[in-house]
């Protein structure tokens, strides 16, 4: 590990959390122009993160200090994320320190910091959504382990360079098990990002929402960090999908290469916003006690996936 | 080491001087009975790799002395014993009061007998002490269960125990039965080189997996925990979750790797079926407690599965000749042993100290304890995020070291069990995810939100040996977390006693990559590291950047005015969507109010299929025989004349 390696990781990292609220915004652009509204811009979210930062934070009465630190632990795990995902190549340090199963790992910690966080005042909706975030995440987390699962059949082993170099590595395979996982991944990537059909992001309505019932209490920098960690998963589940399913122009050293891949991953991430605003225009919000099958749905698909992978090889 | 049982023996016996003097057993003799068992654990852990001594004690029946052998395997056990039992014993200095059920001299007497009896399971070197010892450790449990005995239900918590821990002796009696081959020796050397033939080791297997897995509560024989555990004293629950299920995993490893010949890949696979169905099971279950005590021993229903489906995965790998997948695999399992013992204890020595404080054990009638006993509340919130499977603590590691050995799958020679071995992955991974949930929804209702009865604005938190205790398994939880090679290489000894084969080199210690880099690792040091900094990092830029100003107000809650207690999520809604997705699963019975009912009352009762299905057609059977043995006996002499009259012509005919 020497200092060029270390330093192109910091800059991978802090690329991602700069760029995750542009990614945020370019998904709502695509959503307002397909109904036909102005939208808001590229800069809004900047904006946003800005005035909360400058805000004082109100706190409830009861709030412990659980509830203080569990915005700070969701941000650097999801920055730590960033930074085991081959975003912009395939040779960066930090990435022998954590597998795929320990990124997933990293998910669930953030997830249940915020459950916990949120359970934490007391409050009705609180509760609520911690119980509907830990329902849809005990079912999504598994389906997100065996999607890995099948990629890690094809790679022989569950680190996610190797994931990604042993795709690329035959120009011309097609691996029938991967379609099913890539269905699998999109389904949970839609549940776990709190989007529609499973959540709501611009809901504020009580009964319906997930994300936004366990955050209600926060404000000012707290919400802030919460409002970028999001945006965060949202950027760095996109950048699994790419590595897992489109690793095409990563390149396999830290240098130039670099540089010339991230038009390529910023011509990836253009496409999966204006897809994933068509996917929430076109689909409509289910119940929530849809929200098992849907995901059960796609634990099915992945172990699909992977059978397919064992009994066919392909 | 061996003076350690002797020892606790001793402190035992001790407490019987002043049965009714509490100061005695609090301020000495548990304290120096948990000094004994760092003694041990150290002890245990400097010799681990040394070689197996064995020892001949002229002590039992005659022609039958005690045979005792310390190998890897068993130094293992005691040290997983000492460790955790040190800590447990430390809590149970601060904890045991006068008044409740037993006296404390009583009480520290069985209390050590349990340990030594323990302690013996693992030394034993032949069936016949092996047997006492099991005895010993059983009936010293049944008396602490039932410390309360004045209660009923306890009373029947404790005869359930009772039951199933006999019908397991019985089977481990018939196991070492079977294993001595008909040389009539009983020694394990002796069962080592009887070489039995394969139908007869397969019936020794099954009668083992019988035996031990009533004692480790593998599914179907797993009843008594949810009703015992809650029925004991704290650290009696703790030293029985985390340490006695974990001499059953003990015998049933020496049974099957160590004195039966070579595995059948087909115990491995039955193996791995049950412990995966159990694991769900239990933690299906553990989803739907209202009670905490019983919530916890559901979830170490599900970590016994775990166990026993890794231990599954070792048999078959081991049978199909791929001892390095074993290796990894038995890897995982031994450390899995290790990472439960530190965190269920530590879990339930926090419900001691929540029911001591508030004097409740459901779910219903805690809350925001986090404000009132913030030590309690922050060392269960280590073992809370450890037994959810969350990096970098400890549970995290075993459990993707066993998911490892699921996915490094090699060919298998029979192709349907190479379609099975990822299902079982996939079942892993769904009761990882489903522990994470039971654990927020018991971290949650009890510690955080408000609290849910006026009476618990009175509760205080623990003292300072209990503070210790806690302090010591939380330590460990994290220690085992960061550190897996330093510890996966020790165990590496145990592994090549039982396969012939370890893992290898593992180094550098601060990256654990079982098969080889490129393909996986983890290194939870630089993970924590990493992770730490950018957190800290983050805040500290915000404060500098920004500033830190933080106001108080009401909880807003979308603008509801009225916000009261009973407004937050009881445990019974928090595992509503459980209940709901996996209805088939439980005996539900729903009582809902009329419409037009002024005192409306809800209720809702999930019970254990198993009863219905297993327990009370066998409990009917068992009387209706027992009525038929019974019109024998008619109470009239001459009715028994006659008996005796038919028993002598009967064998009258049958001699001439």
């Amino acid at each position: 590990m020497n200092a060029a390696n270390l330093l192109a990781q910091i800059v991978v990292v802090a690329l991602a959390v700069a760029a995750a609220p542009l990614f945020m915004a370019w998904v709502g652009q695509c959503r307002a122009w397909l109904a036909n509204r102005r939208g808001p811009g590229l800069l809004q979210p900047y904006r946003v993160l800005r005035k909360l930062f400058h805000k004082d934070a109100v706190l409830a009465t009861r709030a412990s200090s659980l509830f203080r630190i569990a915005p700070y632990v969701q941000f650097g795990a999801m920055a730590c994320a960033a930074a085991i995902i081959p975003l912009l190549g395939t040779d960066l340090p930090f990435a022998t320190a954590a597998d795929a199963i320990a990124l997933v790992g990293l998910f669930a910690v953030a997830r249940v910091f915020l459950a916990l966080a949120a359970m934490d005042i007391g409050t009705a909706f609180g509760s609520l959504g911690a119980r509907r975030e830990m329902l849809v995440g005990f079912l999504a987390e598994p389906a997100l382990l065996m999607v890995f699962f099948t990629a890690s059949l094809i790679a022989h082993g569950t680190a996610l360079p190797a994931m990604a170099t042993a795709i690329t590595g035959h120009p011309l395979a097609i691996y029938p098990s991967l379609a099913f996982a890539a269905v699998a991944f999109l389904m949970v990537l839609l549940a776990e990002n709190a989007r529609i059909p499973v959540d709501n992001p611009a809901t504020h309505l009580e009964l319906t929402m997930i994300h936004e019932a366990m955050v209600l209490e926060y404000s000012a920098r707290h919400l802030a960090l919460i409002e970028w960690s999001a945006a965060l998963k949202l950027f760095n589940y996109c950048a699994i999908g790419f590595a897992l399913f489109l690793p095409w122009g990563l390149p396999d050293r830290v240098g130039s290469g670099m540089l010339a891949a991230l038009p390529v991953v910023a011509l990836k991430f253009a496409a999966a916003g204006a897809g994933l605003a068509l996917l929430e225009t076109v689909s409509a919000k289910m119940r929530i006690f849809r929200a098992p099958e849907f995901l059960a749905t796609a634990f099915l698909l992945a172990v699909l996936g992977l059978l397919v992978r064992l009994l066919l090889g392909s | 080491m061996l003076a350690v049982p002797p020892l606790w023996l001793a402190i035992g016996a001790a407490g019987l001087l002043r049965p009714r003097s509490l100061r005695l057993s609090a301020l000495w003799l548990f304290p120096l009975g948990a000094a004994a068992a760092f003694v041990l654990a150290a002890a245990s852990l400097a010799e681990l790799a040394e070689p197996a001594q064995s020892l001949v004690l002229p002590l039992g029946l005659p022609d039958l002395p005690f045979h005792l052998r310390l190998d890897p395997l068993a130094r293992f056990f005691l040290f997983l014993l000492g460790a955790a039992a040190g800590g447990v014993s430390l809590f149970a200095a601060g904890y045991f009061r006068k008044g409740e059920g037993t006296a404390p001299g009583l009480l520290c007497l069985q209390y050590h007998v349990f340990l030594a009896g323990m302690a013996m399971v693992l030394l034993a070197d032949d069936a016949y002490l092996f047997m006492v010892a099991w005895e010993v450790m059983a009936l010293s449990s049944f008396f602490l269960v039932t410390t309360q005995h004045r209660i009923a239900a306890i009373r029947s918590a404790g005869f359930l125990y009772l039951l199933l821990a006999h019908l397991g002796a019985i089977s481990i009696l018939l196991c070492f039965g079977v294993l001595q081959g008909g040389g009539w020796q009983f020694t394990f050397d002796a069962m080592r080189q009887a070489h039995l033939a394969t139908p007869w080791s397969s019936v020794a297997f099954g009668l083992a997996v019988l035996g031990f897995g009533a004692k480790a509560g593998l599914v179907p024989v797993h009843v008594w925990l949810p009703e015992a555990h809650p029925a004991a004293p704290s650290p009696v629950s703790a030293l029985m979750s985390g340490v006695m299920l974990k001499t059953a995993v003990y015998g049933l490893l020496r049974v099957s790797l160590d004195l039966l010949p070579q595995p059948q890949w087909w115990w491995g696979l039955a193996l791995l079926g049950l412990g995966l169905f159990g694991a769900l099971f239990g933690v299906i279950f553990a989803a739907v407690q209202t009670d905490m005590k019983r919530l916890l021993a559901y979830s170490s229903i599900e970590n016994l599965g775990i166990i026993f489906g890794g231990l599954g995965l070792v048999l078959l790998f081991a049978a199909s000749g791929h001892p390095l997948m074993a290796a990894l695999a038995l890897s995982a399992t031994l450390y899995h042993c290790l990472n439960h013992a530190f965190f269920k204890s530590l879990l339930f020595l926090a419900t001691g100290a929540v029911l001591h404080a508030t004097g409740e054990r459901s779910l219903g009638k805690l809350g925001g304890l986090i404000h009132r006993m913030p030590w309690v509340a922050w060392l269960a919130l280590i073992g809370t995020l450890a037994i959810a499977g969350l990096p970098p603590l400890n549970g995290f590691v075993s459990e993707w070291l066993l998911l490892q050995a699921f996915l490094f799958t090699p060919q298998l020679p029979q192709p349907f069990v190479n379609m099975l071995v990822p299902l079982g992955a996939a079942a892993l991974v769904l009761s990882a995810a489903l522990a994470a949930y039971v654990m927020v929804k018991f971290y949650g209702v009890i510690f955080l939100g408000q609290p849910r009865e006026p009476a618990l604005a009175r509760a205080h938190d623990c003292g300072r040996l209990e503070r210790i205790g806690l302090s010591w398994l939380a330590a460990g939880c994290i220690a085992l977390g960061l550190l897996p090679v330093p510890m996966l290489a020790l165990l590496d000894a145990v592994v090549r006693q039982l396969l012939g084969t370890g893992l290898g080199t593992l180094a550098p210690w601060w990256r654990l990559a079982p098969v080889a880099v490129e393909r996986a690792s983890y290194s939870p040091p630089l993970f924590l590291l990493v992770g730490g900094a950018v957190t800290l990092g983050a805040a500290w830029l915000v404060h500098r950047l920004y500033h830190g100003r933080v106001r108080r107000a009401a909880a807003w809650d979308c603008g509801f005015p009225l916000q009261n207690a009973r407004m937050q999520d009881t445990a019974e809604g928090f595992g509503q969507p459980i209940r709901q997705i996996f209805e088939p699963y439980f005996r539900m019975q729903r009582e809902l109010p009329a419409p037009d009912d002024p005192r409306p009352a809800y209720r809702v009762t999930v019970e254990d299929r198993f009863w219905g299905a297993l327990y009370l057609p066998a409990a009917a059977a068992a009387q209706a025989t027992a009525r038929l043995v019974g019109k024998l006996q008619q109470g009239r002499i001459a009715v028994y004349l006659l008996y005796s009259f038919v028993t002598l012509l009967a064998l009258l005919v049958f001699v001439l």
